[in-house]
């Protein structure tokens, strides 16, 4: 079994050509992107806004958990339905699978933002207060720095939900690295399924080993014990 | 009765194989997590690998996981026990890390009373660190709980009966009222799991609602 | 009061550990499997599955409602995917009926099947059927892949035949089921056949939903879509004409475990497809769109 998955992973053939290995991952990749960009320009600034204010964070924790209740197929399918007849062009095909993600992948950030910013040490805001810093100056030299192991962690483990399940927009008929789980599962080739599942694995962890090492170089070092926790 | 043009009492059938298909690994992966979690704990050169390593699972997409299984463990590939094997590997990576800050959390003086009025290592941890615990594993169990009621519902994909099957059918024909009745119940039954939870925590802390009140 | 509290909760904790730690993997097994064929009530039950796509539900939902009717303990598994996977089913015992069609059944069975009429099919069908399943009478009612586009390209490159697209097809999207990719009744059969070279195949799944939209909104130029689809006729997409029978007679057909058929099921049965013309089908294609496909069924078994 494992000796057909290699074949099927290292077959020439599927390096290259439309619909190859690298056209595929690159899809896979760009669709993240796109999801995870959309998805942090929306929940950081909730989050610090919640965070710094400490406004409306009931509102907040229970909107993280229901978005988390929200079954990515079942949306999936209602934007598809709803955007297809009304969109023209790849965007009709496109928007629903990033709808999905973006959805799927604000709770993490904003959790994240939201508790790194409100653990940051008392004595630190009390110290900043101290020196007559704004509250629009302790968010941004204070709070966020001390704050970003926790707003990283929260990116990363948003990105992490979102190049798993970017595999499911092979649904709805587009790219990615879902195609090989899909296509494979139709004509029942079993180790095109398993190689598209381990290239899904490899192509997150990937990713995440850059978001580390972009944590390590962005965060402070005074932080780095909790960051590494 | 049907709401949106479908029948509620199949909507009931499939929302009872969701909530087995996803609550059962629940419970299967928080016994699971627990000695792994210990394990972490208390060897501290096990904790990295085994966090990384549960960790990892994750990285897995749940469609992926789902139609390999039958090749690796050898079911039958429409067999309900596929998604139930799934879920379970999700929970546990989920839970591990929960489960090892959890029993970290509990602070040491208290440790050392137990072992000072003679508990054993093992009497020690069901009936003095795993009770102080229950707040943190709560708290992992219902992320965990909510992510697998949703996460059960891809298995629609596979052909395997659950309220993802509204979705599917649905979409297949165009109709947006399963959909809808399938998303909503996937919800209710989200915010089930996660009341039962929290109600299981109230009755295993009474000590927490001493100190509110 | 907390201490007894606690120490109840260690004592319940520590059984389930001794309890899951003595049943070991097993207890995971059976419990999976009743809940696959389980349920109903004493007598086991004849598990009916479908297809992913509605037509194939509807006609699953017909078969449960008559042998329902007739006293026959059913369950349904409906949507269960592709023949490539419902077939798997049907041979470790996860399903034990469903609805199949002659044409593609026949050479999803035999690479090697060449009879295109419907009779000859269902001949050359039961031939080449395993011993452990069985067809029954098949119905009138048939329902055909085939190669359609729009209106608009039909009139622009004059194609009335599959054939006709042969010129064109190095600078045309096709689409469908992810399956078409490597069946031969797909994308191989249709560069066999006819000689069409699309620039590319664009798998479609989840019924012709996606296949409809993408054909209108101009993702793909050709596409596969059932001949029974109510969006043909509303969208006034244009059928290909298959001179060549790629796509051979697909009349619709129960295909069930040999050691499940009982006289009463071969009778219920029979009678359902005695009664299924494509006319009839096609409306109730039509009905499916916005009502539950077992109201659909239930009516026209009501009406047998």
């Amino acid at each position: 079994m494992i000796a057909t998955i290699w074949a099927w992973l290292t077959d020439p053939a599927n390096w290259s050509g439309a619909g190859s290995i690298p056209d595929q991952t690159l899809e896979h990749l760009r669709l993240s992107f796109i999801a995870l960009v959309v998805a942090a320009l929306i929940a950081i600034p909730i989050g610090l806004y919640v965070g710094h204010t400490g406004r409306g964070r009931v509102v907040l924790v229970n909107i993280v958990s229901a978005f988390r209740a929200i079954p990515s197929l079942g949306v999936l399918f209602i934007a598809a339905l709803l955007l297809l007849p009304r969109l023209k062009g790849e965007l009709a095909f496109e928007l629903p699978s990033l709808i999905v993600l973006v959805l799927l992948g604000m709770p993490p950030i904003l959790s994240g933002v939201y508790a790194g910013i409100q653990q940051v040490d008392p004595a630190a805001r009390d110290a900043a207060r101290g020196m007559g810093m704004t509250g629009q100056q302790r968010l941004w030299r204070v709070e966020v720095p001390c704050a970003l192991p926790l707003i990283f962690s929260g990116l990363r483990s948003s990105m992490l939900q979102i190049i798993a399940t970017a595999t499911i927009a092979a649904v709805v008929g587009l790219g990615g690295l879902g195609r090989f789980l899909i296509d494979g599962q139709a004509n029942r080739k079993y180790d095109e399924m398993a190689g598209g599942a381990i290239l899904v694995a490899v192509l997150a962890l990937l990713v995440d080993l850059v978001f580390a090492a972009l944590q390590r170089f962005a965060v402070s070092p005074g932080l780095a014990p909790a960051a590494r926790r | 009765m049907t709401v949106f043009g479908t029948d509620l009492s199949e909507v009931a059938d499939l929302a009872v194989s969701h909530a087995y298909l996803a609550g059962l690994p629940l419970v299967l992966g928080l016994l699971i997590s627990l000695p792994l979690g210990w394990l972490a704990l208390r060897r501290r050169w096990l904790y990295p690998p085994v966090i990384a390593g549960t960790g990892l699972l994750y990285t897995i997409p749940s469609l992926a996981l789902f139609v390999l299984l039958p090749g690796i463990i050898g079911t039958q590939i429409l067999d309900p026990v596929n998604v139930i094997v799934a879920m379970t590997l999700y929970t546990i990576a989920l839970l591990t890390r929960t489960v090892a800050d959890g029993l970290g959390s509990v602070p040491d003086p208290v440790r050392q009373a137990a072992t000072a009025i003679g508990y054993g290592p093992v009497r020690r941890f069901f009936v003095v660190e795993l009770p102080l615990a229950v707040p943190v594993i709560s708290a992992g169990l219902r992320v965990a709980a909510v992510s697998n009621v949703s996460m059960v519902s891809v298995a629609a994909l596979i052909g395997v009966s659950q309220l993802g099957m509204l979705f599917t059918d649905g979409f297949s024909r165009s109709a947006m009222g399963p959909i809808l009745v399938g998303v909503i119940a996937c919800v209710l039954l989200a915010i089930l799991f996660d009341l039962l939870i929290l109600l299981g925590t109230r009755v295993l802390t009474p000590w927490l609602r001493v100190v509110r009140a | 009061m907390n201490r007894r509290h606690s120490t109840v909760l260690g004592l319940a904790l520590a059984g389930v550990l001794a309890l899951s730690a003595c049943g070991g993997g097993d207890p995971l097994d059976e419990e999976g499997g009743e809940e696959a064929t389980g349920g109903g009530g004493g007598e086991e039950a004849l598990v009916i599955g479908s297809a992913n796509f509605p037509e194939n539900v509807l006609l699953a939902e017909i078969y449960a409602a008559a042998l329902g009717d007739a006293g026959v303990p059913v369950e349904t598994n409906l949507n269960i995917g592709n023949r490539e996977a419902y077939m798997l089913g049907l041979e470790d015992g996860s399903i034990d009926l469903i609805p199949e069609y002659t044409g593609n059944l026949t050479l999803y069975l035999n690479e090697a099947a060449e009879e295109t009429e419907s009779e000859a099919v269902y001949a050359e069908l039961q031939e080449s059927l395993p011993d452990n399943l069985t067809v029954l009478d098949m119905a009138e009612a048939e329902d055909k892949d085939s190669v359609v586009v729009t209106r608009e390209t039909a009139d622009e490159l004059g194609l009335v035949a599959i054939g006709d697209l042969a010129p064109h097809a190095p600078n045309l999207v096709l689409g469908g089921p992810s399956e078409w990719r490597d069946r031969y009744t797909g994308v191989p059969g249709l560069k066999e056949v006819y000689g069409l070279e699309f620039s590319s195949f664009r798998p479609l799944d989840a019924g012709s939903t996606l296949t409809v939209e993408a054909l209108l909104n101009g993702q793909i130029d050709a596409a596969n879509i059932f001949t029974t689809d109510p969006a043909i006729a509303q969208n006034d997409f244009v059928v290909l004409e298959d001179p060549e029978a790629l796509f051979a007679a697909q009349n619709v057909v129960p295909l069930i475990s040999t050691e499940k058929v009982t006289p009463q099921i071969e009778e219920v049965l029979n009678n359902v497809s005695a009664n299924l013309t494509t006319e009839n089908l096609t409306d109730m294609m039509v009905q499916v769109q916005d009502t539950d496909p077992a109201e659909v069924a239930r009516e026209f078994v009501d009406a047998l």
